[in-house]
């Protein structure tokens, strides 16, 4: 057993879970959802396995590291916070129906990693001297905690604006779905706690900056996009508490939040230059 | 101020400000994300060409026009320019007015007298229970504080209105909790200004068993004295097996009044500070020349030497003549050992492969031991900074992180009871509010009811 062959098998593990949470959703049947409930958790516990393996292994070619060093390895870490999250967020709030917008993002992040689409390497990369510190950990795991939930709040974005705008909102598929005010919430709640991450991810990553160059903040294009998102989130959450705002335009705003996401963590390194060359 | 507010203060502490400054950043952000930063004239002339000529508007009149007004602007170094840290300044004062307006209302919810509040507004709240008792009101009242201290709501006891009223209060200052995520915000800039005010950022090539008194100001180039002297020992660089570097060192020391007061090893990630000046290992330059260090083992002395490749070199007193023929390859790419060619001056010849740093004993004919070691010569690139600013920014940000767990996640939460005689029985009303996270109170409230109730002594009211 090695790492990779345990990665490819999450990848199916998220495919699966992602496939029994669409049709229990269609079927209305809760039994089934905890078929995907079951299948996450054992893909999160398999996908920790792997990460701890490629971490190990890391240290058996000679470079040990943690395995959040390249584009590979951080997508890997998406889906895993995803995956982890929903997990959290289920057991929080006690709907099934989520996940079927939730755990698809966990298995789109494994087949991007996977597929050889984007061209990533998935070889284990030594690690360049600036890369070497205690902060990557905490920097790379904050922020991947935020964007996951940014991810789920995406996805409960989604569920909003399907039941809002179907004719039957309480009968029928839609039935299923938490009451639209449950969901608002829970879609404010999943941002509050992406937007903390962030934070804490944003910092972190200015520590990590001032201890390996002397400077927190430099304006790199990954630094300034990130600021970018938490400006969004922050604007979404003081138009809520100082205007009130709800529903639907939170709803699509939560998913613009998660186009901001993408772009911070993916689009910065194909299409602008800097100082995080992830992945390039 | 006025009861009146003024209209121009009233802007100042608007939202409605917030929004458009954080919106007018953001956009200036994105635009300093695509057009190059701090970078020569040509290239700008090079960047607004291929820009204009993708949306079909390309005459050399043209860039040069777009490139004078993006000078003008200082869209090519936008982060320090003067408008965007004004909009930084604008946000600031923005947040300060908003805070001063709003604050004494939150503060007076903080330390507010809540025996005072009407009985009538607690029999309109959401989260209320009545309940009856068959006791006096005074057995009741004392009761109640027995059975709620036991839940952990300690409560204080008035008279109101011929009844007792009781009150309990949960952590009233979270209510300060965005405020301490706006004035953190507020810290994190004022350090940010004392970093630009007072702090220096430079850089220093050190040359091995060198040293400097000063540095080299970014930008400027201008010369910052240090007030002490810096040593570099040594440079070394270490690499992986497939030759990608993997850590580069330094041995600095630290010399004040020609005394040596600290030596450290630094590397990437690991700087070196003194007297408020840090010291990162930034980069490297190869002099192409070597450092050869010979000792003859009988007095142990090192003597050193340094010479570029084929270029043979004498050591009189020893009657030594040597020279690094030539680099030899190893397994691991870019990693060198030294062809080391000798003439002991007794006739001898000899061909040493050694290591980098690692030494190697020679004997002469005439017993004489001597101790090679080569290295490559390097100097060292160190990054310097002093910034007094960043202790500021550091405290911001725990202030920060600490002031939104306190705003989203506590609330000020309050409990009443009032005890009073309602058609010759003793009646209780209990009422409570959250000022966030309502869900949670509404559980927490059930849980205080549940127990109230089964606690048997009183009845709930049809
Ligand atoms: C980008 C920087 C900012 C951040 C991160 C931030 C953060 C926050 C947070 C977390 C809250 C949540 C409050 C709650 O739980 O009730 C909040 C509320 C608020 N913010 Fe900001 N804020 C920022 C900028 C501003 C600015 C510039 C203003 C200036 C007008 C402002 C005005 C307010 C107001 C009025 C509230 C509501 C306060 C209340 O509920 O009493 N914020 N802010």
């Amino acid at each position: 057993m090695n790492s990779a062959l345990l990665l490819n098998y999450s990848t199916f593990g998220y495919l699966f879970a992602s496939f029994i949470y669409v049709a229990a959703f269609l079927f209305k049947s809760n039994k089934a959802a905890l078929g995907g409930t079951f299948f996450t958790a054992i893909t999160v516990i398999g996908q920790t396995a792997a990460l701890g393996l490629r971490w190990y292994e890391s240290y058996q070619i000679g470079i040990g590291h943690a395995p959040l060093t390249n584009m590979y390895e951080s997508l890997v870490v998406f889906s895993w916070t995803i995956a982890g999250f929903y997990l959290y967020l289920e057991f929080k709030f006690k709907n099934r129906t989520i996940g079927a917008f939730a755990l698809p993002f966990a298995f789109a992040a494994m087949v991007f990693a996977e597929s050889g689409w984007l061209n990533i390497s998935q070889e284990i990369n030594p690690l360049i001297p600036a890369l070497q510190s205690n902060w990557l950990i905490a920097h790379v795991m904050t922020c991947f905690v935020g964007y996951a939930a940014f991810a789920v709040a995406c996805g409960i974005g989604v569920m909003y604006i399907i039941k809002d705008s179907s004719a039957n909102k309480d009968e029928g598929l839609m039935g299923t779905f938490p009451p639209l005010r449950v969901l608002d919430e829970i879609n404010h709640k999943t941002m509050v706690f992406g937007f903390i991450w962030l934070t804490a991810g944003i910092i972190t990553g200015a520590i990590w900056a001032n201890s390996a160059w002397g400077t927190y903040w430099s304006w790199d294009p990954k630094e300034t996009w990130s600021l970018i998102t938490w400006f969004f989130y922050a604007a979404i959450l003081h138009a809520r508490f100082t205007r009130g705002w709800q529903g639907t335009v939170v709803a699509w705003l939560a998913i613009g939040g998660f186009f901001n996401v993408l772009f911070t963590y993916y689009g910065v390194n194909f299409l602008l230059s800097g100082l995080h060359s992830y992945g390039s | 101020m006025s009861k009146k507010k003024n209209s121009i203060w009233m802007f100042f502490a608007s939202v409605k400000l917030a929004l458009f400054v954080l919106f007018i950043l953001a956009t200036a952000s994105i635009i300093g994300t695509i057009v190059p930063q701090d970078a020569p004239p040509q290239e700008y002339h090079q960047f607004y060409g291929s820009v204009l000529e993708g949306v079909g508007l390309y005459s050399a009149k043209a860039v040069s026009i777009v490139t004078k007004i993006s000078t003008i602007l200082s869209i090519d170094d936008m982060y320090r320019s003067w408008w965007f840290n004004s909009l930084l300044g604008l946000l600031s004062l923005n947040l300060i007015i908003c805070s001063i307006e709003r604050l004494p209302d939150v503060w007076r919810l903080v330390v507010m007298d809540n025996h005072q509040t009407k009985i009538g507004r607690l029999s309109s709240m959401r989260h209320k229970l009545i309940l009856t008792s068959t006791d006096s009101i005074d057995q009741t009242t004392s009761k109640l504080q027995q059975l709620l201290a036991s839940m952990g709501w300690a409560t204080s006891k008035s008279e109101k209105e011929g009844g007792s009223l009781l009150f309990s209060q949960k952590t009233p200052w979270t209510r300060l909790g965005v405020y301490a995520v706006h004035l953190s915000i507020l810290v994190i800039f004022a350090g940010a200004a004392v970093g630009f005010f007072y702090g220096h950022k430079g850089g220093l090539n050190l040359p091995e068993t060198l040293s400097s008194k000063v540095i080299y100001q970014y930008g400027s180039g201008e010369e910052l004295d240090l007030g002490f002297t810096i040593k570099c020992n040594w440079f070394h660089m270490t690499r992986y097996p497939n030759g990608a570097p993997k850590e580069y060192q330094s041995e600095l020391v630290i010399i004040e009044d020609g005394k040596e007061i600290l030596t450290e090893v630094i590397e990437v990630n690991h700087p070196l500070t003194y007297k408020g000046w840090t010291f990162y290992q930034s980069s490297f330059e190869s002099h192409k020349k070597y450092i050869i260090t010979v000792t003859n083992r009988d007095n142990d002395i090192p003597e050193r030497f340094l010479v570029p490749l084929r270029q043979a070199v004498r050591w009189q007193n020893e009657e030594l003549l040597f020279a690094v023929k030539d680099l030899v390859p190893t397994d691991t790419p870019m990693v060198y050992n030294f062809r080391l060619l000798v003439s002991d001056g007794k006739g001898g010849q000899h061909n040493l492969i050694l290591e980098a740093n690692t030494p190697k004993t020679l004997t002469r004919a005439d017993g004489t031991e001597y101790v090679f070691q080569v290295k490559e010569f390097f100097s060292t690139g160190l990054q310097v900074a002093k910034d007094p600013g960043v202790i500021l920014v550091y405290i911001g940000c725990g202030l920060m992180l600490a002031g939104l767990g306190v705003a989203f996640f506590m609330s000020h939460r309050r409990l009443w009871v009032y005890i009073h005689e309602q058609d010759g029985t003793t009646t209780i009303l209990v009422a409570g509010t959250a000022n966030k996270n309502k869900p949670g109170f509404e559980r927490n409230f059930a849980d205080i009811s549940a127990k109230l109730i089964n606690s048997q002594s009183f009845e709930v009211q049809k």
